[in-house]
């Protein structure tokens, strides 16, 4: 007995606009249209980002400084994980070298943040990579064991032997001179540093480190070190991070053990699956997004680590694409039901 | 040429937990010889090749090459000194254009020395190795996305990968398992080009009949130990080779 | 003869403390960064059931030790399920569990929970005496943790070895391919795991925590201990994680003998930069992270 079934079946039928397609590599932009729907994304995020703090009150703009902070460190870990396939859970670490550097610097020999930033970013960096070195050999999850522990680790330390200041941290830093600079800083660095790794990933460096993540056997048979260019990554990444803290130390002109709080490791990560793995832009949207949210509910106290952390899962498990690639589908195609 | 030997294997062994994957294994490739080397499956012939490019470490015995030890190297150390080999299991990079496969070897310190630092048109050179190997630029093969290609033209790419490091020896691991006869055939020409240009080669095969139209030698292994050695049609009048053989592959040759 | 005890009883606490994680990720390959949540979880239910509900202690017990792996293998069930083969995501998706957990325990204000916050939470010791052993006074808690500590490494090593289920957990551990085709779920394997693992995350709750309170950010030290363990055993190594326990258990407690204790964590980066610079893949590490089937 074949029953009628009056449910129509439809199913989802996607078309491609194109453009995407036709510009990869070859930029055949064939009409000023076509320029206009690429461009357009681009412009808005760019001019988004440079003209909010005129609409925000002096405390959502502090917080926008924060969010700046966690983009870049969401930067790092998408790059780091997606093109490199190394997991980093000690962002905090980054933002640790830097800003204790630039604060030891700025306290002990009361140079310049115009100075000190620079140098924390780059001293930081070597530190970091350095730190890491030893377990870029290893396959498999020893990177993210090793960068979950050295953060906490550095904290028992910095305690337990009270250097740097102990538990009370450094206070009294030379500050930013007005809350302007300290906005634009950051949200340069962000845009600079998001418009960098595009154009390195699509590099021949890139494809290296791509490649080396697909398959590393045949790198190695290529005769590169594998090594050498694990190295390089994750000291691009760690550039991205100690910036952050090395601003993040003038910005309030502190620095303290809770910069390696797990904050730092964590909402990046949040913010990364929640824009969308490998599309760089999407974990800047993240943090832009999941700061205020959880400045929203610093109120509650350890709420807001709750709340990213079941917003993580939710995105891994539900949703892994993440914000930004459904978004770039939804643009580059047409979708419409169709009657099967 | 054949003057002294390139490539010596002396002793080698590797067990893997109770297996012997290679045992006591000895034997030399000269310059510009092309040697091949059957054995049923899991006789160890990919561990050989593992063995010698260094990407697993012997528990004994040596390679050298040119007289020089690269037992202990890191692989890419040893691909750097001319030893490339290809890969049984491919995975090309699927998601990228033919010719952007070849980017990772051109970048390699082995070809940056060799251009004098000056890398040029990676492209470019990408493009011509690949339609030397027989992609053909008029069908923009070259440009096609790698998870589109057959599996006569992945082959082709993972020697093409080899071959754009300017190797002195490549080995090749099984590269004509799974062709039609056809797509042999267009092979076997690539592959004498290669030794007349003086390229030393390591063929593991299991296509006897192609195989013995090419090489000088064959050295058959079985359990992780050499059989036998010598010109092909010696070494199949071996009654210990036929035995290992039988039922298995008898119906070749 | 001070330091030969307290090193002993040291080096069994980060045993019974890494065990559990090395369980699952020998068996599954999933590395569990709920493991310190879930401890520092069966420490505050124990002492919520003893003082809010006036259980018997030992009930108390059982039954958070039943929770923790029902919760292990509800982790495998929704969440790690779905991620098998994403080494990124797991890592991830773990590590949020755990700080769910963790930093769940210490709300405040939700439904009248007040958080468990500060030093207030301390389980009772099994019994409460000290016993001289060779001229050395020790309380009794931590003849338990040795004694304990045996007990449940040796149950391990009898269970994985000698019993149908631990054999075929262990098959899976060495090649999920074969094993698979042997018919032994790799599924199934691995919520078994997961809730033994989460188990003796909380058996060793349970038996050390009297030593000391219990605390929230105890969990990340807990859970980083185990990942030293791990690391300096060699990932995956049963043998080695015994032996990297007693390594560390004794360093830490002659270096603090020596120099006092606020070198413990400075031991502990050195032993974990030192063996990833000279044997990278763990005292009694198989190259099996280093080398993989060409
Ligand atoms: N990494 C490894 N770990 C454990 N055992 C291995 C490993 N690599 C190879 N073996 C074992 O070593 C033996 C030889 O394997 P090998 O791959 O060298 O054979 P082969 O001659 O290349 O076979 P085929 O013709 O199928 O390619 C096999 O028994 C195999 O199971
Ligand atoms: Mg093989």
């Amino acid at each position: 007995m074949s029953r009628e079934t009056s449910t129509i079946q439809r199913r989802k039928e996607r078309l491609d606009r194109g453009i995407k397609v036709r510009t990869e590599g070859l930029y055949a932009l064939t009409s000023w249209r076509e320029m206009f729907y690429l461009l357009v994304p681009r412009t808005l995020l760019i001019f988004g980002l440079l003209l909010s703090p005129f609409f925000l009150e002096m405390y959502w703009q502090r917080v926008l400084c924060q969010a700046g902070i966690y983009a870049l460190l969401a930067l790092g870990f998408d790059f780091l994980a997606e093109y490199v396939g190394l997991v980093c859970l000690g962002g905090a670490f980054f933002i640790g070298s830097g800003a204790y550097l630039s604060g030891l610097l700025n306290a002990k020999l009361g140079w310049a943040p115009f100075f000190t930033i620079p140098i924390a970013t780059v001293a930081g960096a070597v530190i970091s990579t350095l730190v890491l070195l030893p377990c870029l050999r290893l396959r498999g999850i020893y990177f993210a064991i090793i960068s979950f522990m050295f953060p906490l680790l550095t904290v028992y330390i910095i305690i337990a032997l009270n250097i740097f200041g102990g538990t009370e941290g450094i206070t009294a830093l030379a500050t930013f001179p007005n809350i302007w600079v300290d906005q634009y800083l950051i949200l340069g660095g962000v845009i600079i540093a998001l418009f960098a790794l595009r154009r390195l990933v699509t590099e021949d460096i890139g494809l290296i480190l791509r490649s080396i993540k697909d398959n590393d056997q045949a790198v190695k048979a290529s005769g590169i070190s594998i090594t050498s260019y694990k190295t390089k990554a994750v000291f691009i990444a760690a550039l991205l991070g100690c910036f952050g803290g090395a601003y993040l130390s003038h910005l309030y002109g502190w620095v303290g053990i809770s910069q390696f709080a797990l904050d730092y490791s964590i909402l990046p990560i949040a913010a990364t699956v929640m824009g969308g793995m490998g599309t760089l832009v999407g974990p800047v949207i993240g943090a832009f997004i999941l700061t205020p949210l959880s400045e929203a509910l610093r109120g509650f106290g350890q709420m807001r680590v709750v709340v990213y952390c079941l917003i993580l899962i939710g995105f891994i498990v539900y949703k892994p694409e993440g914000l930004m690639n459904v978004l770039q589908r939804k643009y580059h195609q047409f979708e419409h039901w169709e009657e099967v | 040429m054949g003057e002294g030997i390139f490539l010596q294997v002396k002793g080698i062994t590797k067990s893997f937990g109770g297996v012997m994957a290679v045992k006591d294994m000895s034997f030399e490739i000269a310059r510009g010889e092309i040697l091949g080397v059957i054995g049923p499956n899991g006789s160890g012939k990919t561990t050989l090749v593992n063995l010698i490019t260094g990407f697993v470490k012997p528990d004994s015995g040596e390679v050298f090459f040119k007289h020089k030890k690269i037992t202990g190297l890191p692989p890419h150390k040893i691909a750097d000194l001319g030893v490339t080999r290809t890969f049984q299991i491919m995975r090309p990079y699927h998601s990228l254009p033919a010719f952007k496969n070849l980017i990772v070897p051109l970048n390699s310190p082995r070809i940056r020395r060799t251009r004098g630092g000056k890398l040029g048109d990676k492209d470019g050179v990408a493009i011509d190795i690949l339609e030397e190997i027989g992609f053909e630029r008029d069908a923009y093969v070259p440009y096609k996305i790698a998870s589109s290609l057959p599996l006569g033209y992945l082959k082709r790419l993972e020697l093409a990968r080899c071959l754009a490091l300017k190797p002195e020896v490549v080995i090749c691991d099984e590269i004509f398992s799974g062709l039609s006869m056809s797509e042999i055939s267009t092979m076997v020409p690539l592959i004498e080009k290669l030794q007349m240009e003086g390229m030393t080669i390591m063929m593991i095969e299991h296509r006897l009949r192609e195989l013995f139209r090419l090489v000088n030698r064959v050295m058959v292994m079985n359990f992780g130990e050499k059989l036998a050695e010598g010109v092909p049609e010696e070494v199949m009048e071996n009654k210990e080779v036929r035995e290992a053989y039988l039922g298995t592959e008898a119906a070749l040759c | 003869m001070n330091i030969l005890i307290y090193g002993t009883v040291n080096s069994i606490i980060f045993a019974l403390v890494a065990v559990g994680f090395t369980l699952v990720y020998g068996v599954s390959r999933l590395p569990n960064f709920a493991h310190g949540a879930l401890y520092v979880l069966v420490g505050f239910l124990t002492w919520s059931m003893v003082n809010d509900f006036k259980l018997f202690y030992p009930f108390a017990i059982l039954i958070s030790l039943g929770i923790s792996s029902l919760l292990g293998a509800l982790i495998y069930r929704l969440v790690l399920i779905r991620l098998r083969g994403l080494p990124t995501s797991e890592i991830i998706a773990s590590f949020a569990v755990g700080l769910i957990i963790l930093e769940g325990l210490r709300l405040q204000g939700i439904g009248g929970f007040k958080g468990f916050i500060g030093p207030f939470y301390v389980l009772p010791s099994f019994i409460d005496a000290k016993i001289k052993i060779a001229g050395v006074l020790i309380d009794a808690q931590r003849l338990i943790v040795m004694l304990g500590g045996l007990a449940v490494v040796v149950s391990i090593w009898l269970f994985t070895h000698h019993t149908k289920t631990g054999l075929s957990l262990r098959a899976i551990a060495q090649d999920e391919q074969a094993a698979m085709m042997l018919g032994i779920d790799s599924d199934r394997a691995a919520i078994i795991s997961l809730s033994i693992g989460s188990a003796l995350a909380g058996l060793a709750a349970v038996i050390i925590l009297p030593l000391g309170n219990v605390t929230a950010e105890a969990g990340y030290r807990i859970l980083i201990n185990a990942l030293a363990v791990c690391i300096i055993g060699g990932l995956g190594s049963w043998a080695g994680a015994v032996l990297a326990s007693f390594v560390l258990g004794f360093a830490m407690i002659i270096s603090t003998a020596l120099f006092g204790s606020v070198w413990e964590s400075v031991v502990l980066v050195g032993a974990i930069i030192l063996i990833l610079i000279f044997k990278p893949s763990g005292l009694l590490g198989k190259q099996k992270e280093l080398e993989e089937r060409v």
